[in-house]
């Protein structure tokens, strides 16, 4: 066992990255749920926008151009979920597991070919002078630009929320739909915008894993990000910043378990792999004390 | 009455299977409190919801103020100084007062300077309300409050009021319509919906009758008796229920110092509850909604369970017991919400009539079902409440609502349960259909049942109750014989006015 292998500095700023796919799906999913809609077809939007942004990018040799294909991707996958439970009056539980499994299926028909291709690399920025802060500098100002975009999404949509007018309609329409169509707000279209927005947020979330932290197209590379922006999404209480919280502990805790492991600690595998989802359920269950949109999951129709 | 502020000329709306409205013609003079009467379906909510634009006529036009008025949807209807408050609150539980009066806005000011006018506006018309509070800890008054106010700050010119006051306490119906009567002479014409005739001889200088869809008569409500408007409404003359004379005999059902804690975040305690009730005596229990009815019926039903000696039947203690349990012991109850709590909307009459008769009717044998013997309990219920469906293969939900609650309460009737608790018995029923169930209610009460009801209408309950009590927070006000007691009187049981005052501005 040897702990001095690990370097706190290179975790802390490892943690970062490691959460940013997270971030970026359960923002996405954060809107969708406070308009309402539980789409569970997260995982499966991510692994869309991680082939179509992978794709793009091998293609073009942008990876910027690449994660604006993966948010169209995500986006475009969300869509088929939002015409079938909004238009077709479909259970949102059932459509969204379906999502999930024909967003994996979708990917790896588009992926082969794409096996085992590197990325282009998408280079990090070191912001001047504040990157060179010793300790604070290489964990804080030294990524690549998508760890600053989920940063900024997480305080976009605080303000969003909390401030606009077009995110007050949002929240009434995910908690009363019926009382906010009687005041003539347009519940299917705001909804249908949320889904869209939740998707484009996964797909980013996906393309971040695909051509940033593994970097390279595997079948089934999201492993399971999507549940855990589900379930961070659910145990933050709905709430943004709290989001961001439960995203760097379970970032932290994965980094710190891969550390341990690879210093051969004498604890098995097993229990490491699985801590970060316990430690991460046990402390924003904990903390979580608010209240679902009244709304969430329930079919609309303007028929009364 | 000086000139016409809406006009509406053959209005005609038809959904499949049925006509709601039918070449529907009325005028509303500005500064006039127009009443729109009418049973359940009569049309009255398809009318109001045209006028303010969330359903399009098929033929026919309207006029505001001499211009041609088509509002495609709700916003188009509030520029045009159209305003409505909902029977059901059109409001957000989770979002504050501020909030959800925003978003009844067009251009709503910055969240600081609308709490400034939201204080003002209420101060104004005596409707006092703070911005800051979360809607889903106010009461029913101080929730259609917010939904006056978020009307009064648009300056309307006609102010839709749906069934306005079926909420509120006498008080508060009074202070209710002093600021109504403030609008009024601010020059603000009402339109009033209401099935409660007394208030609208006191309010109302015009009142049009919907029947079937159809204008099938006008009037000046303070001209016309409110048996003539009733029979007008109902097109057949009323049948007012009656009650045998007998005497109370033992006491049946004792609640001993009930207390419980809230079920859920916006729910309410109750509070060491003390009553008893005797053999053919109905005990009608008050108050305004909110206050501990669905903890009440629960706790009794067995929904909730207490400590055994809290409910007491025939010197038998079952507040441990669930509700099958207590059905043997011969209490039925039948809760307010028909859809989704007393019956399944989606399960055929048959299986709804099983559902809470297995145990008092035997329809269950060695646990197998009794198909023949559930059939033949629902068709009893049918024929014996007269409710209107084809028969007991239909599913619940397809019967109007005035047909479920005759066939729900009938189904606990049919029972002959020792004691019977329910809940809004006639809530949203047309006013043949309730007086049927309320001749069912007092004709189970002399043959010596001992029945509970609570209910929001204090007419019903002066109507069938033998004492009165009534709830407030979760508390009991002693019981008091019903006989004699006057409106007033009732209403200070009920809590009064809750910190409402009357408006102080003499416009």
């Amino acid at each position: 066992m040897d702990f001095s292998s690990i370097n706190p500095i290179l975790l802390l700023a490892s943690l970062m990255v490691a959460a940013t796919p997270i971030i970026l799906a359960a923002a996405g999913e954060l809107i969708v749920e406070r308009a309402g809609v539980l789409n569970l077809g997260v995982e499966g939007m991510m692994i869309t926008g991680a082939i179509t942004g992978f794709i793009a990018t091998v293609t073009t040799g942008s990876p910027w151009i690449g994660f604006a294909a993966a948010a169209v991707g995500g986006a475009g996958l969300s869509l088929l979920f939002g015409f079938l439970t909004q238009f077709l009056l479909s259970n949102q539980v059932a459509t969204g597991l379906a999502l999930t499994l024909f967003g994996l299926g979708l990917s790896a028909l588009l992926g082969q070919g794409y096996n085992g291709i590197k990325a282009p690399e998408f280079p990090k920025i070191d912001i001047p002078v504040i990157s060179d802060i010793p300790v604070l500098g290489p964990i804080l100002f030294s990524h690549d630009p998508m760890v600053y975009v989920g940063l900024g999404l997480i305080a976009g949509i605080w303000y969003f929320l909390k401030y606009s007018r077009a995110g007050l309609v949002l929240r009434a329409v995910g908690e009363n739909h019926e009382a906010a169509h009687a005041l003539g707000y347009h519940v299917i279209r705001i909804r249908i915008l949320a889904i869209m927005f939740g998707g484009a947020c996964a797909g980013l979330g996906g393309a971040y894993i695909s051509l940033v932290r593994v970097p390279q197209w595997t079948d089934g590379m999201t492993a399971g990000a999507g549940w855990i922006a589900l379930a961070i999404v659910v145990f933050a209480s709905w709430r943004p910043w709290r989001l961001l919280i439960g995203a760097y502990l379970f970032g932290g805790v994965t980094v710190l378990q891969l550390n341990l492991q690879a210093a051969g600690i004498a604890i098995p595998v097993e229990y490491l792999a699985m801590s970060p989802y316990i430690a991460t359920i046990l402390v924003l269950v904990l903390m979580s004390a608010g209240r679902a949109p009244g709304s969430l999951g329930k079919i609309f129709h303007a028929s009364r | 009455m000086t000139d016409t502020l809406l006009e509406l000329r053959g209005l005609t709306k038809a959904y499949p299977g049925v006509v709601a409205n039918s070449d529907v013609s009325f005028t509303i003079g500005m500064g006039e409190v127009h009443a729109l009467m009418g049973e359940n379906g009569a049309g009255k909510s398809t009318l109001v919801k045209t006028i303010y634009g969330l359903v399009r006529p098929d033929t026919g036009s309207m006029m505001l103020n001499g211009a041609v008025y088509e509002p495609s949807e709700p916003r188009a209807a509030r520029a045009s100084g159209v305003a409505m408050v909902f029977q059901h609150f059109s409001l957000f539980d989770a979002l504050n007062v501020a909030e959800n009066i925003a978003l009844g806005m067009e251009n709503p000011p910055a969240m600081g300077d609308l709490a400034a006018r939201i204080r003002e506006v209420s101060d104004q018309y005596g409707l006092p309300l703070d911005p800051d509070r979360i809607v889903g800890d106010l009461s029913a008054g101080e929730r259609q409050r917010v939904e006056i106010i978020r009307c009064l700050l648009q300056d309307p010119k006609l102010l839709i009021m749906d069934e306005p006051t079926s909420v509120l306490t006498p008080q508060e119906v009074e202070i209710l319509f002093k600021t109504l009567n403030i609008l009024r002479a601010e020059g603000t014409s009402i339109l009033y919906i209401s099935h409660k005739l007394e208030e609208i001889r006191t309010l109302c200088e015009h009142a049009t009758i919907l029947r079937h869809g159809k204008v099938v008569g006008n009037c000046d409500p303070r001209q016309t008796s409110a048996r003539d408007m009733a029979e007008m409404m109902v097109g057949a003359s009323l049948h007012v229920p009656e009650k045998a004379p007998h005497e109370a005999g033992e006491v049946v059902l004792s609640i001993r110092g009930l207390s419980a804690p809230a079920p859920h975040q916006f729910g309410t305690a109750l509070k060491n509850i003390s009553v008893d009730v005797r053999e053919g005596e109905v005990l009608g229990i008050g108050g305004v909604a909110g206050n501990g009815q669905d903890e009440l019926v629960a706790a009794l039903s067995g929904e909730m369970k207490t400590a055994a000696g809290m409910v007491v039947i025939d010197g038998r203690e079952i507040g441990r017991l669930g509700p099958n349990e207590r059905r043997a012991a011969g209490l039925c109850a039948a809760p307010e919400e028909r859809n989704g709590h007393a019956a399944a909307p989606d399960m055929s009459l048959t299986e709804n009539a099983l559902m809470t008769g297995a145990v008092r009717k035997n329809l269950v044998k060695n646990g197998l079902l009794d198909w023949p013997a559930a059939k033949a309990f629902a068709e009893e219920v049918i024929k014996a409440f007269d409710v209107r469906t084809p028969g007991p293969a239909n599913a619940a939900r397809s019967l109007s609502g005035g047909n479920l609650q005759k066939f729900v309460i009938g189904r606990e009737i049919m029972q002959k349960p020792r004691v019977l608790v329910i809940n809004q018995p006639t809530w949203g029923v047309d006013a043949a259909a309730a007086a049927s169930i309320r001749q069912a209610i007092l004709d189970l009460a002399v043959s010596g049942t001992a029945v509970v009801c609570i209910s929001q209408d204090l007419d019903e309950l002066r109507e069938i109750s033998d004492r009165f009590a009534a709830l407030n927070e979760g508390k009991l006000t002693p019981p008091r014989r019903a006989k004699g007691l006057t409106i007033d009187e009732i209403g200070l049981m009920l809590g009064g006015a809750h910190d409402m005052e009357v408006a102080h501005v003499d416009a």
